[in-house]
C-alpha cells in the first residue's frame, strides 16, 4: 500500500511519515499542492493525506484536479484541516474527498481512518 | 259596450303578461345575461314619460287648444339635446357615488344631508300624488267607457288603486337589490311603451283613414268649421299666449329630468352611459310618433261629436266605440292601461325607495330603542316599509282623485305635479355645476319653492273642489287681495301654471342662490361638491388605475408624508383587504382629504396621478388652503431630510460595525488555525513517544526537540496574539523613558547573536559614535529590533547570509535600517506583509517559521512612538526594513535629565 503525504509543515510531515511507516506503508512526501499533483501521477498512491492550507495550490484545488483526471480518480483522499469548520469540510467532501480529520488529530484516529479507506469494503 | 268580464279578463291577462316579461328579465339578469342592456330597450323605457295623460289627455288638450298640447313634448325634445352635457354628468356622478334615488342624489350633493333627503322625499310624494290620481282617474274612466259602470264593483277608482298597488308590490319589491336595479321592471316598461305606441297609432290610423279620408280631409273639414278654424293657427288657442308656451316648455324640460320615475329609468336603471347616445334621438322620435295623430283624432272627435256631449279626453275610446269597433276599443283600452300602469309602477317604486331610504330609515336608525344597528338582516323590514309606502302612495292618489280629481282635466292635474318636481331643478342642476351651493341654500330654495307651489297650485285645487272655502280663491285669504293664490301680489293675466311657476321659481332660485352665498360651504359639502362638479376631471373608478396612471409606491409615499409610515401602511393594508377592484387613487385621496382637506388632497394627487389639468377656478379655490400646506410640507420636508441624514449616518456606522465584526471573525478563525498547527505536532509526537517506549534514543531526542520547539512557537504565538489584541483595544501600558538607541541596538544584537551563529549568518552594526536620545518604551523597541533581526535571519541563505544594522540621525528623527542580502520583498508584497497573518515566504524554500504577526505588531509599536516603519527592497539585492523615532526637544530632554 502506498501513501502520499501532502503538507507544508515539516514537523507534521515528520510525524505522519513515522505513523505511516509504522503501518508498513510505502510513503512519499509533497511540500505543496503542485508537488502533490505531480507525485500523485508518478507515485500512484492508494491514499493521499492532504493538508488544506498549502502554498501554490491548496488542498481543495488538488482534490478537484485529482478527481478530474481519469488517471488519478481512484485515489482515496483524507483531508487534514486545521480550521475544522463545517463549511470547509463540506467543500472538501463535495470536491471528492473521501474523509477528513481535524488538526490536532489523535494518532490512533488517523491510522484508523487511513485503514478504513484502504479496507476492501470502502 | 263590451262585456265587463271580457274587459276584466283582458286587463288581467295583460298584467299577467307584463309580470311574465318581468320575471323572465329578472331570471336572465340573475344568470348574468341582461336583456335590458341595449340602447333600444333603454330608450323605450324612457318613454314611461308618456302616461295616460299623453294617451288620453293630449287629445283632450288639443280639442281645447289646438297645438297647445305640444310644449309638453317640445320641452323634453329640447332638453334631451343637452343630455350629453347634463345627464351624462348626473349619470357618472350617480354611478360613482352609488346613488339610489333623486332624493339620495340631492342629499348626497349637499354633504350627505339626511334632512335634505327627507325634504326632497316629502315634496316628491306630495307633488306626485296628483299625477298618480290622474292615472287612476284615466283607468277607471276608460274602463267605464269601454265596459260601462259596474254596480258590483262600486268605486272603480278604488279597485284600480288596490289592484295596481298589489301589482306594483309583486313587481318591484320581490327582492332587494343593493344598487336598486329592477331589470324585470325595466323590461316590462319597455314592452308597455311599445304597446301604448302601437295602440295609439292604430286608433290614429283608423280615425284618419277609416273614419275620414286622411289628414287633408280632416283639416279641410276643421278649417271649414267656424268653431274649429281658430285652433289651426299656431298659438291661436293657447290660453295665456306665448308666455304659457315658454313656461310649459321649461316645465316639461325640467320634468323629463326630475320626475322621480324619469330619474329612476334614466339614471338608476341605466346599464351603460353610451346608451344615452341613441336615446338622444330615439326618444324624441318616439314622442313624435305618439303625437302624430293627436290633432287628427282631436278634430275627428270634435267633428264627430259636435254637440260637446263627449269628454274630449276619451275620444280615442269613444270614436271606435261609436263605430262598433270593439276590438280596436279594447286594444286602445289596453294601450291606455299600459300607459297608466307603466307610470304608476315606476313612480311608486321610485317613491317607495325614497320614502324608505331617505325618510323612514334615517329616522328608525336614529331611534336607539329599536336597536336596528344590532340587527343583522334588515331586508324584511326594508321590504315591509316599501310595500307600505306603495299602498300609501296609491291610496293618497285615490284620495286626491276623490277630493280634487273631478274638477280638473287630465292635463291640468299632471301639470300640477310637473310644477312640483320642477322645484328640484335649482338644487339638482345647481349642485352639478356650482360648487358654491350649500346645504342651507338647497333647503331654503326647496322649501320656498314648495311653499309657493303648495299655495298657488295645490290649495286652489282643493278650493275648486269645495274642500276649502272658494272665497279663499276669489278674494284671497282673510280677504287680502294681494295674497290671492292665483294672482299673487296683484299679478294677473297669466294662466295658473305660468303664474305659479314664475313665483315658485323666483322664490326657489332666489333663496337657493341667496342663502348659498351667505356662507361658504363646510368641508364636507365642499368635498361632495368637488366630487359632483368635477366628476369628469377625476379618474373614473378603477379603470384609470388599472391603466397604471399612478404607481403604488408614489401613492404610498405621498400618503406616508402626511399621515406617517405606520398609518399609511395600515391604510394600504386596509385597502388591500377591499380587494383588487377598489380604486387606490380615490382611496388615497379620501385618506388625504381627511388630513388636509379635499381640495388640497386633489392637488397633491394631481402631482402623482396623470389626469386632466386643473382649471384656474379650482386652483383659485384651493389657494388659501394650499399656501398653508406649502408651509406645512416645507417643514415636513426639512424634518424628513434630517431624518434621511441621520439614517445615512446610522447605515454607514452599521456597515463599519459589520465590517469590523467580519474582520474579528476572520482574525479568530486565523488565530485558531495558527494555534492548531504547532499543537498538531506536539500532540502527535507526544503520542508517538507515549506509544513507543522502545524508540531509539536519537529518534526520541529528535522528537522531543520538535515538541519543545513547537511549544516555544505556541507560546510566542499566544504572546503575539495577546499583543495584537491589546494594541488594537489600546490597553497596552507604555513605560516610556529616554533611550540611547546605540545601546539598545548593541544589546539586542548581542542577545541575538546565538541565533545568527546557529544559521551561520553574519551580523554587523554600523553605529555613529553618539546620537541624541529618544523617548520610548524600552521593551517594545527591543521587541521591534528582535523581530526585524529574526525576520532577516530567517530569509537569508545560511552560510552566505549577511545582515547589517545602521543607525543614523535624519532631521528630527533617528533612523534604524536592518539590511539583508536575502531574496528581497517583491513590490506587490511591500504593504501586505504588514497585515496580520500575512507572510511573503518563498514557496520553493518552504514555509517560513512565524506567525505573520511580528511585522504588524512592530509597525503598531513604532507608529505609537511617533515614527514610521517601512520596507525598501530590490529583488535579488535583499530587503531593507527601516524605522524612525522622533528626537525629543531640548526642554523635555533637560527635564528628563
Amino acid at each position: 500500500m502506498k501513501v502520499l503525504i501532502a503538507d507544508d509543515e515539516p514537523n507534521i510531515v515528520t510525524s505522519l511519515e513515522f505513523l505511516m511507516r509504522g503501518c508498513d506503508y510505502e510513503v512519499r512526501v509533497a511540500r505543496d499542492g503542485e508537488e502533490a499533483l505531480r507525485l500523485a501521477g508518478e507515485f500512484r498512491p492508494d491514499v493521499l493525506l492532504l493538508d488544506v492550507m498549502m502554498p501554490l495550490c491548496d488542498g481543495f484545488e488538488v482534490c478537484r484536479r485529482l478527481r478530474a483526471d481519469p488517471a488519478t480518480r481512484g485515489v482515496r483522499i483524507l483531508i487534514l484541516t486545521a480550521h475544522g469548520r463545517e463549511a470547509e469540510v463540506e467543500r472538501g467532501l463535495a470536491l471528492g474527498a473521501d474523509a477528513y480529520i481535524t488538526k490536532p488529530f489523535s494518532n490512533k484516529a488517523l491510522v484508523a481512518a487511513v485503514r478504513g479507506l484502504l479496507a476492501p469494503s470502502a | 259596450m263590451l262585456e265587463t268580464w271580457v274587459v276584466v279578463v283582458a286587463a288581467f291577462a295583460y298584467l299577467g303578461l307584463l309580470f311574465a316579461i318581468a320575471y323572465y328579465a329578472d331570471q336572465r339578469a340573475d344568470a348574468g345575461r341582461s336583456v335590458i342592456a341595449s340602447p333600444y330597450i333603454y330608450s323605450l323605457s324612457l318613454a314611461v314619460y308618456a302616461t295616460a295623460w299623453t294617451f288620453y289627455g293630449s287629445v283632450g288638450r288639443a280639442a281645447e287648444n289646438g297645438v297647445g298640447f305640444l310644449p309638453i313634448y317640445i320641452g323634453p325634445t329640447l332638453m334631451i339635446a343637452l343630455w350629453w352635457v347634463v345627464m351624462r354628468k348626473i349619470l357618472r356622478i350617480s354611478k360613482q357615488n352609488r346613488i339610489t334615488s333623486l332624493a339620495d342624489f340631492i342629499a348626497s350633493r349637499y354633504g350627505k344631508s339626511a334632512a335634505l333627503g327627507g325634504v326632497v322625499t316629502v315634496i316628491a310624494v306630495i307633488g306626485i300624488v296628483p299625477y298618480i290620481s290622474l292615472q287612476l282617474k284615466a283607468v277607471s274612466a276608460s274602463f267605464i267607457t269601454v265596459a260601462g259602470p259596474v254596480p258590483l264593483l262600486g268605486d272603480t277608482a278604488l279597485w284600480v288603486a288596490l289592484i295596481l298597488a298589489a301589482f306594483t308590490i309583486a313587481f318591484g319589491t320581490r327582492h332587494l337589490d343593493a344598487a336598486e336595479h329592477h331589470e324585470g321592471m325595466v323590461a316590462a316598461i319597455a314592452f308597455e311603451s311599445l304597446v301604448k305606441l302601437v295602440a295609439f297609432l292604430a286608433v290614429g290610423a283608423w280615425v284618419s283613414w277609416g273614419l275620414y279620408n286622411g289628414f287633408g280631409d280632416i283639416f279641410a273639414r276643421a278649417a271649414a268649421d267656424p268653431k274649429l278654424e281658430p285652433m289651426l293657427a299656431p298659438f291661436g288657442g293657447v290660453g295665456g299666449d306665448y308666455s304659457s308656451w315658454i313656461w310649459l316648455t321649461i316645465l316639461s324640460m325640467l320634468a323629463i329630468m326630475f320626475l322621480p320615475r324619469q330619474f329612476q329609468v334614466t339614471v338608476i336603471e341605466n346599464k351603460d352611459e353610451s346608451h344615452l347616445r341613441k336615446a338622444i334621438w330615439l326618444f324624441p322620435l318616439y314622442m313624435l310618433a305618439i303625437n302624430v295623430f293627436v290633432l287628427p283624432i282631436a278634430f275627428g272627435g270634435l267633428l264627430h261629436f259636435p254637440s260637446g256631449s263627449v269628454d274630449a279626453d276619451s275620444f280615442v275610446l269613444t270614436l271606435p266605440m261609436s263605430q262598433k269597433q270593439e276590438l280596436l276599443a279594447l286594444v286602445v283600452f289596453l294601450g291606455g292601461l299600459s300607459a297608466a300602469t307603466g307610470m304608476v309602477i315606476v313612480e311608486t317604486i321610485a317613491l317607495s325607495t325614497m320614502v324608505c331610504n331617505d325618510l323612514v330609515m334615517p329616522v328608525l336608525l336614529r331611534m336607539r330603542t329599536l336597536r336596528l344597528n344590532q340587527r343583522r338582516d334588515l331586508t324584511g323590514l326594508l321590504l315591509g316599509i316599501r310595500r307600505g309606502a306603495i299602498v300609501l302612495i296609491l291610496l293618497l292618489g285615490y284620495l286626491y282623485f276623490k277630493v280634487a280629481g273631478e274638477a280638473y282635466a287630465l292635463v291640468s292635474i299632471g301639470l300640477i305635479s310637473f310644477a312640483a318636481v320642477a322645484q328640484f331643478a335649482p338644487a339638482a342642476l345647481g349642485g352639478v355645476f356650482w360648487k358654491g351651493a350649500t346645504r342651507r341654500g338647497a333647503l331654503a330654495g326647496l322649501g320656498a319653492g314648495f311653499a309657493v307651489w303648495f299655495y298657488t297650485l295645490l290649495l286652489p285645487a282643493f278650493a275648486r273642489s269645495d274642500w276649502l272655502p272658494i272665497g279663499f280663491l276669489e278674494q284671497g285669504p282673510f280677504g287680502i287681495e294681494l295674497l290671492k293664490p292665483v294672482a299673487l301680489f296683484g299679478v294677473t293675466g297669466l294662466d295658473q301654471i305660468t303664474h305659479a311657476m314664475i313665483w315658485s321659481m323666483l322664490a326657489n332660485v332666489g333663496a337657493y342662490v341667496g342663502v348659498s352665498l351667505m356662507r361658504s360651504p363646510s368641508a364636507e359639502e365642499h368635498r361632495q361638491a368637488t366630487l359632483f362638479v368635477d366628476v369628469f376631471k377625476r379618474p373614473a373608478g378603477g379603470a384609470r388605475l388599472r391603466r397604471g396612471t399612478a404607481s403604488e409606491t408614489e401613492l404610498f409615499n405621498l400618503l406616508a408624508r402626511f399621515v406617517g409610515l405606520r398609518a399609511a401602511s395600515e391604510a394600504f393594508a386596509e385597502h388591500a383587504r377591499r380587494g383588487p377592484e377598489a380604486d387606490l387613487v380615490h382611496f388615497v385621496e379620501n385618506q388625504l382629504a381627511g388630513v388636509i382637506g379635499a381640495a388640497s388632497a386633489h392637488i397633491m394627487l394631481a402631482a402623482v396621478v396623470k389626469e386632466e389639468a386643473l382649471t384656474l377656478d379650482e386652483v383659485r379655490a384651493v389657494l388659501d388652503e394650499a399656501s398653508q400646506i406649502v408651509v406645512y410640507s416645507h417643514r415636513l420636508e426639512q424634518k424628513s431630510q434630517e431624518l434621511e441624514r441621520a439614517t445615512a449616518e446610522l447605515r454607514a456606522a452599521n456597515e463599519r460595525l459589520t465590517e469590523l465584526d467580519r474582520m474579528k471573525d476572520e482574525f479568530v478563525s486565523t488565530v485558531s488555525h495558527e494555534l492548531r498547527t504547532p499543537l498538531t505536532s506536539i500532540r502527535s509526537f507526544t503520542e508517538i513517544l507515549h506509544d513507543h517506549p522502545q524508540l531509539p534514543p536519537a529518534e526520541r531526542e529528535r522528537f522531543l526537540g520538535i515538541v519543545i520547539k513547537e511549544t516555544e512557537r505556541l507560546t510566542r504565538l499566544i504572546g503575539q496574539v495577546l499583543d495584537v489584541s491589546r494594541l488594537e483595544s489600546g490597553r497596552v501600558e507604555w513605560h516610556e523613558s529616554l533611550l540611547d538607541m546605540r545601546q539598545v541596538i548593541e544589546d539586542t544584537a548581542a542577545s541575538a547573536s546565538p541565533l545568527f551563529k546557529e544559521r551561520s549568518v553574519r551580523l554587523e552594526c554600523e553605529l555613529p559614535a553618539r546620537v541624541p536620545r529618544v523617548k520610548a518604551d524600552l521593551d517594545r523597541i527591543v521587541q521591534v529590533v528582535v523581530n526585524l533581526l529574526s525576520n532577516a535571519v530567517k530569509f537569508v541563505e545560511p552560510g552566505r547570509g549577511r545582515v547589517v544594522i545602521v543607525l543614523a540621525e535624519e532631521g528630527e528623527f533617528l533612523r534604524v535600517d536592518v539590511r539583508d542580502n536575502g531574496p528581497g520583498v517583491r513590490p506587490e508584497h511591500r504593504e501586505v506583509i504588514f497585515d496580520k497573518f500575512r507572510q511573503a515566504g518563498d514557496p520553493l524554500a518552504g514555509k517560513p517559521q512565524g506567525s505573520g504577526l511580528g511585522l504588524y505588531i512592530s509597525r503598531r509599536i513604532i507608529e505609537h512612538s511617533g515614527g514610521r516603519l517601512w520596507v525598501s527592497s530590490r529583488p535579488e539585492e535583499g530587503a531593507c526594513f527601516s524605522f524612525t523615532l522622533p528626537l525629543v526637544g531640548e526642554a523635555s530632554l533637560d527635564k528628563a535629565a
